[in-house]
């Protein structure tokens, strides 16, 4: 049926696909529903924030009063620019342009470090203003419902945290495509790992597109 | 035709390629990762069944003599924990699922063998995990983890066992992946949905659930350990938190999880019944959705766990009348495997006596579902050995029945060798008259109002109490038998032929045990599923 592919391919068909066709249709659904379990991993999340906060109103606008609006717009910035060029690292590896996949690639990467950064001066500026939920507690808010503000931060945290964690593991993962594309592993006819490994970072991406509007822009004080 | 005699040189298949460890250890074939997971689960069942011997030995006289409190309670959460995750969501679909679906679908492999692989491995680490919890003082917090005891109060391994769960967690989701991707991708020329067995449609509807659920239990162990690790208020209500909202979300994973412990074996029984009384099943097509029904609406009804958690009454109705609906696809596959008998050439051979019994057990264990979700009922049985029982009927009534049926059909493919018929059959009554015995005192106890969970009772349960233990006795020996008999017939169980049922699925259509890429030449299918006249004349052994 794909008798062509295969002879290009050689090496990269494994061996309980019948050809080429079928094994990057597996792959990219396996993908798609591995990001559905995703959803739901975040959407349990993301529920308890939304329950608190129709439940702890007040609370939830002091809390949402201490985030740093501007780092956070950076970082969406930031975010939007990765996805663009992971966008463009799928299309270089389609039509075999090794040396832009491997430029692209590094700079996605890049834009993935440089949320991090930014996303680690947030955290350190919430320790040293005693936002950080526990012991190290001592933020200075008269009057304000403590606990429950407590209990924003312990969500804040929580969340960020695993979204920062699932972008460490896909710079991760770009540094060794990037390291595999630069050996020459990939052509036009074998470039699943590229595609699918866009499709996770942008899945992470639009984690943050949800979680930006909902730590950083509502709740706030207008001033 | 087939010889009755072994042939003088084995033919190739995937257990003589290679004997060496590591030829085990990383393999993946997934047939091979289908018996590592046979033989982790089995002893995971041995460890659960453990503590349950130990519950119905305190539960024998109406005193706490044997235990303590806490120590009885450390017995009934960790035969919860250990049944629950390390048993039976895994044990039909890591195990026949893993051996079955690339063969049913005509496949060479899973899609992912890797992944599958690493699968086996989460749950060796899990299993390690819990196997340390139990040994350094066990958990007590009941399998279900309620916070604010978890959280603040518990003194055992909170901490640990959660983590366990979590890893265990993760190595469901690569199962339930892998059945997606397999049954999207890798079907055989000519099988199309309407072809496939209905052990893959409940399995596929299986995998749904598995994928759909599990995150959220992931979730919401992470918080509980957070919470309990840094003292950090999520749940617990003086420090901010909510318990209820720990409960909603416990069990919008744990409902669909007693039907992902329920939807493989209803494949089973399909499978079963259909080949055991040498019929198409009756009304394909409703079983088949009926199973996709059932895991969409069971992701509608976790709230009847909190009828007595406090909701409104609104909410309650609503989950009340939602938990009503999903007896209709329940329904729908009993009335239909009962049709399929009907006039049916039915042989009572030992996989129908398994299947046999649980359309009865998961009946009464439906039906009596029903009650508990009626609420003024189930305010009145609530945390009672009702409660119990009920469960029991579906998740041991139904769900270990359904994978005895199975590891009895498939026995002869999976490991080329029959197993004794008589010693079968006589081990299928033990099991069907020890569960009765163990499990219908309890609905009355539940009924006359015996609280679950306590480690002493009023004397006058005593008769009810000590009937359960004679039971769970005789259930014990029925589940040691077939340990007995299938490794009995290993070495010494007659050589199985290629079809010995007489079924008519892609599996019985390779040889026994089939070879390490499953099929001689990929298979193209050209007749419906359960078209008896597709299948060639073969001597059956039924």
């Amino acid at each position: 049926m794909h008798g062509s592919t295969e002879v290009v391919a050689g090496h990269a068909l494994e061996h309980h696909f019948a050809d080429m066709g079928q094994q990057r249709a597996a792959a990219t659904l396996g993908m798609w529903v591995f990001l559905i379990t995703e959803v739901l991993f975040f959407g349990g999340m993301i529920t308890a924030y939304l329950v608190y906060r129709v439940a702890f109103y007040d609370a939830w606008k002091v809390g949402s009063e201490h985030m740093e609006f501007w780092k956070g717009t950076i970082n969406t910035v930031l975010l939007l620019c990765s996805s663009f060029t992971m966008v463009l690292a799928v299309w270089a590896s389609q039509v075999g342009k090794k040396n832009l996949l491997v430029l692209f690639l590094c700079i996605t990467m890049l834009f993935g470090i440089g949320f991090e950064a930014v996303k680690g001066v947030e955290y350190y500026n919430h320790f040293r203003e005693g936002s950080v939920p526990g012991q190290f507690w001592h933020l200075d808010i008269e009057g304000a419902d403590v606990p429950h503000v407590q209990l924003f931060f312990v969500i804040y945290f929580v969340i960020t945290g695993f979204h920062a964690l699932h972008l460490a593991i896909g710079i991760g993962i770009l540094g060794v495509l990037a390291f595999q594309a630069w050996k020459g592993k990939f052509t036009p006819y074998y470039n699943n790992p590229i595609e699918i490994t866009g499709l996770y970072w942008h899945f992470v991406d639009i984690v943050w597109i949800f979680l930006y509007p909902l730590l950083y822009l509502i709740s706030r004080k207008h001033t | 035709m087939a010889t009755v005699a072994a042939p003088a040189v084995e033919r190739e298949n995937y257990l003589n390629t290679d004997y060496g460890i590591r030829s085990w250890l990383l393999t993946v074939d997934h047939k091979r990762i289908a018996i590592l997971y046979l033989i982790s689960i089995t002893f995971m069942f041995f460890i659960g069944g453990f503590f349950a011997t130990m519950i119905r030995l305190e539960l024998l006289t109406p005193a706490g003599d044997l235990m303590s409190s806490d120590t009885y309670n450390k017995m009934f959460t960790m035969h919860g924990v250990t049944m629950v995750w390390w048993f039976l969501i895994p044990s039909i679909p890591a195990v026949l699922g893993n051996f079955l679906v690339p063969l049913m679908v005509g496949a060479k492999d899973m899609a992912f063998p890797k992944i599958n692989l690493a699968s086996w491995y989460l749950f060796m680490i899990s299993a390690g995990l819990l196997l340390y919890v139990m040994l350094t003082g066990g958990i007590d917090t009941g399998w279900t983890f309620y916070v604010p005891f978890s959280t603040s109060y518990s003194n055992s391994h909170v901490i640990a066992a959660g983590v366990a769960v979590f890893i265990n967690g993760f190595s469901t989701i690569f199962t339930g992946l892998n059945f997606v991707v397999t049954i999207h991708r890798m079907r055989a020329p000519g099988m199309t949905w309407s072809r496939l067995p209905l052990f893959l449609w409940s399995n596929y509807a299986n995998a749904v659930i598995m994928l759909l659920a599990t995150p959220v239990l992931a979730i919401v162990l992470v918080l509980v350990a957070l919470e309990r690790a840094f003292g950090i208020g999520f749940f617990t209500p003086q420090l901010g938190g909510d318990p209820l909202l720990f409960q909603h979300l416990f069990w919008f994973y744990s409902h669909p999880a007693v039907y992902i412990m329920i939807l493989p074996s209803m494949g089973v029984v399909s499978e079963v019944v259909s080949t055991f009384c040498r019929k198409r099943i009756f009304g394909y097509a409703f079983v088949a959705l009926a199973s996709i029904a059932i895991a969409v609406l069971g992701f509608l009804v976790w709230a009847h766990h909190m009828f007595v958690s406090g909701m409104s009454a609104y909410a309650a109705m609503v989950f009340s009348l939602l938990s009503y609906c999903v007896a209709v696809p329940s329904a729908i596959k009993v009335f239909n495997w009962t049709s399929t008998m009907y006039k049916g050439s039915i042989s009572m051979a030992t996989p129908m006596l398994y299947a046999m019994g649980f359309i009865g057990l998961f009946t009464m264990g439906g039906l009596t579902g029903l009650f508990v979700a009626a609420l003024g009922v189930d305010v009145h049985v609530t945390d009672t050995y009702f409660i119990v029982a009920h469960f029991h009927y579906i998740l041991v009534g139904g769900a270990v029945m359904g994978y005895m049926a199975g590891i009895h059909f498939w026995w002869p493919k999976i490991t080329g060798r029959m197993y004794s018929e008589v010693w079968g059959k006589i081990a299928a009554g033990v099991i069907f008259i020890g569960f009765n015995l163990t499990f219908f005192p309890q609905f009355v106890l539940g009924y006359l109002g015996m609280p679950r969970r306590y480690h002493a009772y009023p004397p006058e349960f005593q008769v009810l109490n000590t009937l359960s233990t004679a039971g769970a006795s005789i259930l014990a020996v029925g589940y040691l038998l077939p340990l007995l008999y299938l490794l009995f017939s290993l070495k010494y169980g007659e050589v199985a032929t290629d079809n010995p049922w007489g079924a008519t699925g892609l599996e019985w259509r390779t040889t026994s045990p089939p070879p390490t890429a499953n099929f001689e030449e990929s298979p193209v299918v050209t007749w419906e599923a359960y078209d008896y006249s597709s299948i060639p004349e073969v001597p059956v052994a039924r």
